[in-house]
């Protein structure tokens, strides 16, 4: 069997090693375009889980790897002049150049042909298996991107790649303001004398300071300058250090033929996770296990190494791209208080929660903790747990809970949909603030009035499933929601002011009711987001040139109504074609915050029937951190989150203040509940 | 959770002695539905058809399709076929509708591939406002609909108009991803309680490698994917423990195991590994 390699970096040597030892007769080429000691990049990380599976696969280069690693468990975070530290975080860093070394070695000693400096303009002919590890611009891969199904697209920042002779003993991010914006600087030790040490901002930012129209030298000078502090005297080291797009690579497939990819070949993650050397020697090491698994069988190894390192790598790039815009926006959180700030950077690309860096590091949420409930207290509750003040109104905790949800231990109830008038109501047995009365407390009334989404029949059966005998329906526009949906009356200015004066009325209403909160309901495609969306708002008076008017004058009537917590419900993005985006959401946010809303309750969508919304645990969070941090606001906040550790997380990062739980059915919950009467008075004796 | 068995519609050899002798014995046997694939450019059985063939013969079973293609099908008769089915069988339709995966499908029906998705919605619509309620019949009440698909848009479809969720099928571990969608979606839209979600697998235990083949064949379609569809299959008694044990761990509620293979020792293989 003859297996060509294309490409020397970690992957393909690693692969060739493997082969190799797998069975000696086995002929295995590899074919480098660079010499051998050219480098690029600086040091690479792994995780103590990838050093397990390293020491498994080959011993002999995990001990020479392991031999010259720097090692650390600790994360800086250096931010608004103070450092504060995270332990228990394992990594270990090599010089790229050193592990490619030790890699080359052991190829030799193995018997694996190597040659350097070969240009591979086509993938080779005649062997068994074709392995693209040539990188991020694979020859191999191009040569058949249409069946590989490739996409190449930039994320995150723009950024550069040092070295630095200041020798740090932590994983280190320093976070600088400038007046040009943030700069942002990820470095870690590899060697006992060197480290890396990468620059990144937002292409704005990088615009603005002016560094498209430096050379290397003058820019490596600005970025010495503007970390001198941290740099401690040392200096940075260029190595044709120049400035990047991170180029995200993925590819439906990752085999075709006797061709398959590896590493950045096949995918790429985000450097700011650290993860890009960590996959490309794990997928060596499944590709190796299939083909031995499959006794060399190329076509049945390639669809099982496929099938095991995919989803595995798509959670890591999925990571990684939250953890990219991260950094892409985390000017906007400068003002968070930096043990927040601190959590909010560890907990970005949601792979460490509160509860995991509770195991990996108790003091420091022990820490946040302590800060959340704004006490010295050394034993503090988590963030859930921690009350929240909003004007006069005390809250418990940060639980929310839905009205069909045992509202017992909850620090807030939602009301549901209740209609400020019969005609408001979307179906017929829809509360409306005259028949409806408070189940707990403290409670949100979500004050309503359907619009186009009106005169349904109930939710057991389906969502805008009209009634036969409805009733008339008003909207902004004359425009039905959903197919055999009703047409509306577009709503003239008497019918305006008719519907404002219900919403006031309803407020004062509410405050008889002894409610705690008051949602104004601007989301979903009811009638009051209707007027927001130029989707559903095509008015030629001046409630279309300002979609936010009439929502506004309905804001102010109920302000001055209502002196208790005003809450909004809002639609930050339609989810759709020609309709409001996340920035068009926040910019709304912003008005309703200037008018007197207290927190916003942010969701998405549903302002058209046929939208594209994506559903998964914590959909609607990202959303919720958007309209926090640019809008300046409270939140609440769902989208399917199921554990405590969930509003822990979201709470103690600032991405939300209060967080609606969907707790899933526990058989432990049915197990422990008390027996039925009926089964006790059938056991008693008589 | 509960366990179905596909009819054999779709793979090579089955006629209607088999078909019925397939229905009846898991009818008899420890299954709780039988459900049928759609497809129209391939040597395969109608859905329809095939359930009403089996349903009168059957007494028990819920009848499914998993799923149906609506799009290709005048929504009126669509919905006529399905409510012959539910009538003709004592009312134990299950109605999976999806978009489906093939263009050519669409091109030799002579439908529009472009605008389905709208489409989808509105036959999702007619059949649950009850549009022609009173003029086509039989009745469609008690008629259980799921809709499949992974985008988000087939998500809120299911959460707006269907009772649950129809997977596509893969590994456990993809199933529950896409209950969490399903479970995500139907709190979206305000819906009580939860979609019914239904999963779906290959078996194969007798020869595997004409079980195998088959699958080959009927996702040469989708080109690479095949291999990994075929490494997929559930060929031994093992395998289809682990499976069912997963999805049931998942929150799955029925999981319907597809013949590779057109013979009725199948039914009884699969029943033992079931039960054992």
């Amino acid at each position: 069997m003859t297996v060509s390699i294309v490409g020397g970096g970690p992957a393909g040597l690693y692969l060739a090693i493997l082969l190799k030892k797998a069975d000696r007769a086995i002929d295995v080429h590899v074919r480098e375009r660079n010499s051998p000691d050219a480098t690029f990049g600086w040091g690479v990380v792994f995780s103590e889980e990838t050093l397990g599976a390293l020491r498994d696969a080959d011993h002999e280069t995990y001990l020479e790897i392991a031999d010259t690693f720097a090692r650390w468990d600790r994360v800086d975070i250096r931010f608004r002049g103070r450092v504060l530290r995270s332990r228990g975080h394992s990594f270990s860093a090599i010089a790229r150049k050193r592990l490619l070394e030790i890699l080359q070695r052991r190829c030799f000693s193995l018997g694996v042909d190597l040659a350097f400096g070969l240009e591979v303009d086509d993938p080779p002919d005649g062997a068994d298996l074709v392995v693209g590890a040539d990188g991020v611009n694979s020859v191999v891969r191009r040569v058949h991107e249409r069946e590989f199904g490739t996409s190449v697209e930039a994320e995150g920042c723009k950024y550069v790649w040092f070295g630095t002779d200041l020798v740090l003993d932590a994983f280190t991010f320093i976070f600088r303001e400038t007046e040009h914006g943030f700069f942002q600087v990820h470095a870690y030790p590899f060697d006992e004398h060197t480290s890396t040490f990468i620059v990144e901002c937002p292409e704005p930012t990088w615009r603005r300071a002016g560094l498209h129209e430096l050379t290397e030298e003058e820019s490596l000078a600005f970025c010495e300058k503007l970390f001198a502090r941290d740099l401690e005297g040392r200096e940075l080291l260029s190595n044709r250090s120049l400035w990047l797009d991170f180029l995200k690579v993925a590819n439906a497939v990752w085999h075709h033929g006797r061709s398959v990819l590896l590493g950045d070949a096949a995918h790429t993650a985000h450097f700011s996770i650290g993860s890009g050397t960590k996959l490309a020697m794990e997928d060596a090491i499944a590709l190796r296990d299939a083909l031995v698994r499959r006794s060399w069988d190329v076509e049945a190894a390639l669809v099982d190494y496929e099938m095991e390192r995919q989803p595995v790598v798509e959670r890591t790039q999925q990571a990684a791209s939250e953890s990219a815009a991260y950094f892409a926006r985390v000017a906007g959180y400068r003002e968070l208080e930096p043990i927040q700030f601190a959590f909010n950077l560890l907990t970005r690309s949601g792979r460490i929660s509160h509860a995991s860096l509770t195991v990996r590091d108790p003091a420091f949420t022990r820490a946040l903790d302590a800060w959340f409930t704004g006490t010295a207290a050394v034993v503090a509750p988590p963030p859930v747990f921690a009350p929240l003040s909003l004007r006069n109104l005390k809250l418990q905790n940060r639980a929310v809970v839905r009205p069909d949800t045992s509202p017992a231990g909850a620090g807030l109830v939602l009301s549901g949909f209740v209609a400020v008038s019969l005609e408001g109501r979307i179906t017929p047995g829809t509360p409306t603030i005259h028949n409806w009365t408070p189940a707990a407390h403290p409670v949100v009334l979500q004050l309503s009035h359907a619009g186009r989404r009106g005169a349904c029949r109930p939710r057991s059966v389906g969502v805008d499933v009209p009634l036969r005998d409805g009733w008339e329906l008003v909207s902004a526009s004359p425009l039905p929601y959903g197919p055999f949906s009703v047409v509306p009356r577009e709503l003239d200015e008497d019918g305006m002011a008719a519907l404002r004066e219900d919403f006031v009325a309803a407020a004062t209403h509410a405050a008889e009711l002894d409610v705690d909160v008051l949602e104004l309901d601007y989301a979903h495609g009811y009638l009051l987001a209707s007027f927001l969306s130029p989707l559903s708002n095509h008015r030629t008076d001046a409630y279309g040139d300002d979609r936010l008017r009439f929502p506004l004058e309905v804001l102010d009537g109920v302000r001055r109504a209502w002196d208790g917590v005003l809450a909004v419900r809002l639609s930050v993005t339609d989810w759709a074609r020609g309709g409001m985006s996340v920035n068009d959401g926040v910019a709304i946010a912003r008005a309703l915050v200037e008018h007197g809303c207290d927190l916003v309750h942010t969701v998405a969508g549903q302002t058209i029937a046929e939208d594209r919304p994506e559903y998964r645990r914590g959909f609607l969070t990202a959303l919720s951190d958007r309209v926090r941090a640019e809008a300046r606001v409270p939140t609440l906040v769902g989208g399917h989150l199921t554990t405590l550790d969930d509003v822990n997380t979201i709470v103690g990062a600032g991405r939300g203040d209060l967080c609606i739980l969907d707790l899933p059915p526990s058989d432990l919950e049915s197990e422990l509940a008390p027996a039925p009467k009926l089964v006790e008075s059938a056991v008693a004796p008589s | 959770m509960n366990v179905g068995v596909g009819l054999p519609t779709t793979t090579p050899g089955t006629d209607g002695t088999l078909l019925l002798e397939w229905a009846r014995r898991a009818d008899a046997g420890p299954f709780s539905s039988l459900a049928a694939l759609d497809r129209v450019v391939y040597d395969s059985l109608e859905p329809f058809t095939a359930l009403a063939a089996a349903g009168a013969v059957t007494a028990r079973v819920r009848l499914a399709t998993m799923i149906a293609i609506g799009p290709l099908r005048a929504t009126a008769l669509l919905v006529k076929q399905a409510a012959s089915v539910h009538a003709l069988s004592g009312r134990r339709l299950t109605l999976g509708l999806g978009i489906g995966a093939r263009l050519e499908d669409y091109e030799v029906a002579g439908v529009e591939h472009r605008g389905r998705g709208r489409r989808f919605s509105e036959q999702l619509a007619y059949l649950r406002v009850g549009v022609d309620e009173d003029r086509v019949g039989p009745a469609r009440d008690g008629i259980e609909l799921l809709v499949g698909g992974a985008s988000g848009p087939a998500f809120a479809r299911m959460a707006r108009y269907a009772d649950g969720y129809a997977h596509g099928g893969g590994p456990p571990r993809a199933f529950a991803g896409a209950a969490a969608r399903a479970n995500a979606a139907w709190r979206d839209l305000g819906r009580p309680g939860r979609p019914r979600l239904w999963g779906q697998g290959y078996f194969g235990l007798g020869d595997v490698e004409r079980g195998n083949g088959y699958l080959r064949d009927y996702y040469a379609f989708t080109g690479p994917f095949a291999e990994r569809i075929v490494a997929a299959n559930l060929t031994s008694a093992r395998a289809i423990k682990d499976f069912v044990r997963g999805y049931e761990e998942a929150g799955c509620d029925e999981l319907v195991l597809f013949p590779t293979v057109a013979d009725v020792a199948e039914l009884d293989r699969l029943a033992e590994a079931v039960a054992g």
